[in-house]
């Protein structure tokens, strides 16, 4: 089977009851994209599937083949963090981190729609994703300021 | 003077942050080694039951299975806990089981699938023992036993008075008796255990795992496996958060992992399930009380009594410190003569019950603060100024014997009043809108018997950075952070000079007790200050002989040591450790300064309550207003206002995140959050974040706000005191109390579900209430 994760091709046999996090994680080593709850409720497994962010261990790994998958370790390019990783580092919205990977992927699929959100949208926007840790405050001030920095790159 | 701070006190981020944002932090999960196998623990399906035997031949044969531990595997009758009374955990059920989950018997294969099918093929014998969920029939004679060597059920009891109690209800113009409770709520952690076990062929047991107090679990693997602890060794990765206990334990995989790989040479990983974290031990004590307060029609309180009950659940970890928190704290942040109290903790057939942010301070003051209000209302007095007039200050002794050093509780009250609009709108808001006010004082490092003490080693490199070695343990708190920042003002160096050790290394990194009872940034934070001063004075020495100055004229700043007199003229750092290390003949010296700490107060004394359990304390007001739907029963957080004496914020954009996080988890408690039990057998009903709901993005209040009371501690480093748990003490009450405000009528048991407010609502109207 053929995936295509972050613009690398990767060939390999799987067992077609695998999951796409499982894959990630046990196949092609991208240990960035967590295994929190395993039941598309915490959201720490998010990843961009064709820019649409989803719970990866909802996703039987073979139902992804010619789709383009984006995880964390593919946000940041030529060593220059993602406006939307930059924000969560300076607002503080990182804190065990756990979270982190699937929060920034959500974010990024949000905002490459929505690159002018209002507070409320943010919030909604995350709120499939869960964090022990922030009580969400900084996350959303994280979001709001990764919309800004994208507005002024773009 | 005051001293010019320009690394501590500033919102810098985390020095970890980049690397969780990138997902290149190695989290418990994440650690493998090469040739290892997969663990799975099979957990009890009775509640109560002697283990009569265990088959495990079919399950030995199945294809890739390596091997299987029982109980039997581990040394018999060695059993770990918290102090030599309450030690009654062994690593896998040896004589009995004590609760549904609890665990029985592990297997290691080639693969987790593997693992998984052959848990099913192992026959577990059982002879069936009455069982017992409810503490106050667990108490009863004649309730089932289910430790031979404790009576009546009593894990752990607290006892303590002050003054005369009766004496001060007499005195008292009111006095009210009411009974509260609380829930069992889970830690909510993300990030499932993890850990890798590796007994290596020269015999040391060395495990890899995502653990919160690294030496605690240290100590405990190698009380249970008969070793020194030398042959012990416990190497911490990132941790997916904490919150409490259920992070600083050992558990069943930690033993089994170690006992797998002894028994087949190749290191095994397990990583338990989320279904697995929530049916297991820890989480928080569940609390009836039964809470007594009188006071003068002028305001003053003159005596507090309060009767415990918490349910403990089937083993002891750290009990009696549950029960006696509470006892501790029963007064502060009040001044009152007379005081008593009397707590029980309970066995009983149940996930086993340990510390969770707030640590059971946070179960008795949301029933004596909602009391507090109650009072004040019967009395038309307002709890704001109730709260000033019975306020502790500088200087004050408690009856126990709290010094009370650095306090600025009148200010956060004062403050909590002004920010929130308080006086504008107590009991002046419309219909189902309400506004409540909570209190609360917070341990700063719990002094308990053990190890308190912590250490740090700072080395100072040739290129002019620094690398430090703490002891602490970062869940995601920040105290690398703050560490980092605290070694960097010292050093006269800008953050990103700092390296930091990522985790714990129990053989090599300095020692700390772990990350609990809110010690580490006034604990480890003192003895990195320590260790820096030490590493400074070091190269402040070769400055004053290269410089030809007096050594207390020598300043470090903006990466150069210079002097005094000659301002700006002196050395770049680097170059001056250059010097040090090769350029002093026979007295050439690598720049390492190492440090310790502790507070240097008394133990407390169980027994008496006697004594002063923490160096310093930290003090809260907090502000809740809320709106409820009366036709849906759904409460609103408007807006939530804490003052927070927190002695001095050292970073921040990190103690806000510590007071929101704080919040936010109490809110689940006090809204929703709920682990439920089956009532015929103690099952948890809800093992999955599917049916265990905690606070998402939608239910945090429409507006909060901050406000840090920087009183400046004299003990602590730059003045600091904790900020992340005590924030989650005060909220409690202040949520009740606007609900009261809200509805008119008193919600006492937790959570405040919609059906509890529209059923309150109900009897009000009815006339009932």
């Amino acid at each position: 089977m053929r995936f295509n994760v972050n613009g690398v091709i990767y060939e390999e046999e799987i067992d077609h009851r695998r999951t796409l996090l499982e894959v990630l994680r046990e196949n092609f080593g991208l240990l960035g994209t967590h295994k929190g709850c395993d039941e598309g409720q915490c959201g720490a497994c998010t990843v961009l599937i064709d820019g649409k962010a989803v719970n990866s261990c909802l996703v039987l790994a073979i139902s992804v083949q010619g789709k383009k998958i984006t995880t964390i370790e593919g946000l940041a390019q030529g060593g220059k963090l993602h406006p939307v990783q930059e924000a969560f580092v300076e607002s503080g919205a990182i804190q065990c981190g756990f979270c982190s990977p699937g929060m920034i992927m959500v974010t990024k699929a949000f905002l490459d729609q929505h690159p002018n959100p209002t507070e409320e949208e943010a919030k909604r926007a995350i709120s499939g994703n869960l964090c022990r840790c922030t009580g969400y405050f900084q996350i959303i001030d994280a979001v709001m300021k990764a919309a800004e920095k994208m507005r002024k790159e773009a | 003077m005051k001293e010019e701070l320009s690394v501590v006190g500033k919102g810098i981020p985390k020095v970890d942050a980049i690397l969780k944002a990138t997902g290149k932090a190695v989290y418990g999960a994440d650690f493998s080694l090469p040739g290892m196998l997969y663990g799975k623990i099979l957990r009890s399906k009775v509640p109560h039951a002697k283990i009569l035997n265990i088959d495990t031949r079919k399950a030995l044969k199945l294809p890739g299975v390596r091997a299987i531990v029982t109980g039997k595997d581990f040394p018999w009758g060695l059993k770990y806990g918290f102090t030599a009374i309450t030690r009654d955990q062994t690593p896998l059920a040896q004589d009995k089981v004590r609760y549904i989950g609890d665990e029985v018997a592990a297997v290691a294969a080639v693969d987790e699938d593997i693992a998984e099918e052959a848990l099913d093929l192992i026959k577990v014998e059982y002879e069936e023992l009455p069982a017992v969920f409810d503490p106050f029939e667990a108490m009863k004679e004649g309730a089932p036993q289910l430790h031979d060597h404790v009576k009546n059920n009593i894990s752990a009891s607290q006892h303590l008075a002050f003054g005369d109690v009766e004496k001060g209800f007499l005195e008292s113009d009111h006095v009210r008796e009411d009974q509260f409770t609380t829930q069992a709520i889970k830690h909510g952690f993300l990030e499932p255990h993890a850990s890798v076990g590796l007994w290596d062929p020269s015999g040391k047991a060395t495990l890899w795992g995502n653990k919160q107090s690294p030496y605690i679990v240290y100590r405990k693997l190698a009380m249970a496996l008969g070793l020194p602890p030398s042959k012990v060794r416990v190497i911490q990765t990132y941790v997916g958060a904490g919150f409490g206990s259920a992070r600083s334990d050992p558990f069943a995989l930690d033993f089994c992992a170690l006992m797998l790989s002894k028994k087949t040479g190749k290191p095994v990983k397990f990583v338990y399930t989320m279904e697995d974290v929530l049916v297991m031990g820890e989480m928080r004590h569940p609390f009836h009380m039964k809470v007594k307060t009188g006071m003068t029609k002028e305001g003053y309180i003159k005596a507090i009594q309060a009767y415990v009950v918490a349910d403990g659940g089937a083993y002891s970890t750290i009990g009696p410190v549950s029960i006696a928190l509470p006892a501790f704290f029963i007064d502060i942040p009040y001044r009152l003569p007379n005081v008593k109290y009397d707590g029980y903790r309970v066995f009983t057939n149940k996930g086993f019950c340990g510390s969770l942010r707030g640590h059971c301070i946070a179960q008795l003051r949301w029933a004596l603060g909602q009391q507090l209000d109650m009072v004040c209302n019967d009395l038309g007095l307002d709890i704001a100024e109730v709260s000033v007039k019975n306020a502790l200050h500088p200087g004050d002794e408690t009856p126990s014997g709290y010094k009370i050093t650095s306090c600025a509780f009148t200010e956060c009250v004062e403050r909590a009043v002004e920010a929130s609009g308080w006086k504008e709108k107590k009991e002046k808001l419309p219909p189902y809108r309400g506004i409540g006010m909570g209190t609360s004082s917070f341990i700063t490092g719990v002094k308990l018997s053990g190890h308190n003490s912590a250490s740090c080693v700072v080395k100072m490199n040739e290129d002019g950075t620094t690398s430090v070695m703490t002891g602490a343990t970062d869940i995601g708190q920040g105290s690398s952070t703050i560490i980092s920042q605290i070694v960097a003002e010292v050093l006269g160096l800008p953050i990103g000079d700092i390296t930091i050790n990522a985790g714990i290394d129990t053989d090599f990194t300095p020692i700390d007790p772990g990350t609990y009872g809110s010690r580490v940034s006034f604990y480890s934070g003192n003895a990195a200050k320590i260790a820096a001063e030490d590493a400074k004075k070091q190269l402040a020495e070769v400055a004053s002989k290269v410089m030809k100055v007096p050594l207390e004229e020598i300043i470090f700043k903006d990466r150069k040591v210079f002097s005094k007199s000659n301002h700006g003229k002196g050395w770049k750092i680097d170059a001056l450790i250059r010097y040090a290390q090769h350029n002093m003949g026979k007295e050439s010296k690598s720049i390492i300064g190492s440090g310790s700490y502790d507070s240097g107060i008394d133990f407390i004394d169980f027994k008496t309550g006697k004594g002063n359990i923490s160096p310093t304390y930290t003090f809260a007001a907090d502000v809740v207003e809320i709106e409820v739907d009366p036709e849906t029963g759904k409460i609103t957080i408007l807006k939530a206002v804490g003052a927070h004496d927190i002695g001095k914020a050292l970073n921040p954009i990190l103690c806000a995140g510590q007071l929101d996080g704080a919040w936010i988890q109490a809110e689940g408690q006090l809204l929703y959050e709920e682990l439920k039990r089956d009532k015929k057998d103690g099952h948890v009903l809800n093992p999955s974040f599917m049916d265990y709901k905690m606070p998402t993005s939608m239910d945090i209040p429409l507006k909060n706000k901050h406000i840090f009371v920087e009183s400046m501690d004299p003990d602590g480093p730059f003045g600091a005191k904790e900020v992340g748990e005590g924030a989650s003490v005060a909220i409690f009450p202040a949520f009740g109390n606007a609900v009261y405000d809200a509805i008119g009528v008193r919600i006492t048991d937790l959570p405040i579900t919609p059906d509890k407010v529209l059923k309150a609502i109900k009897e009000k109207k009815q006339g009932k209430k």
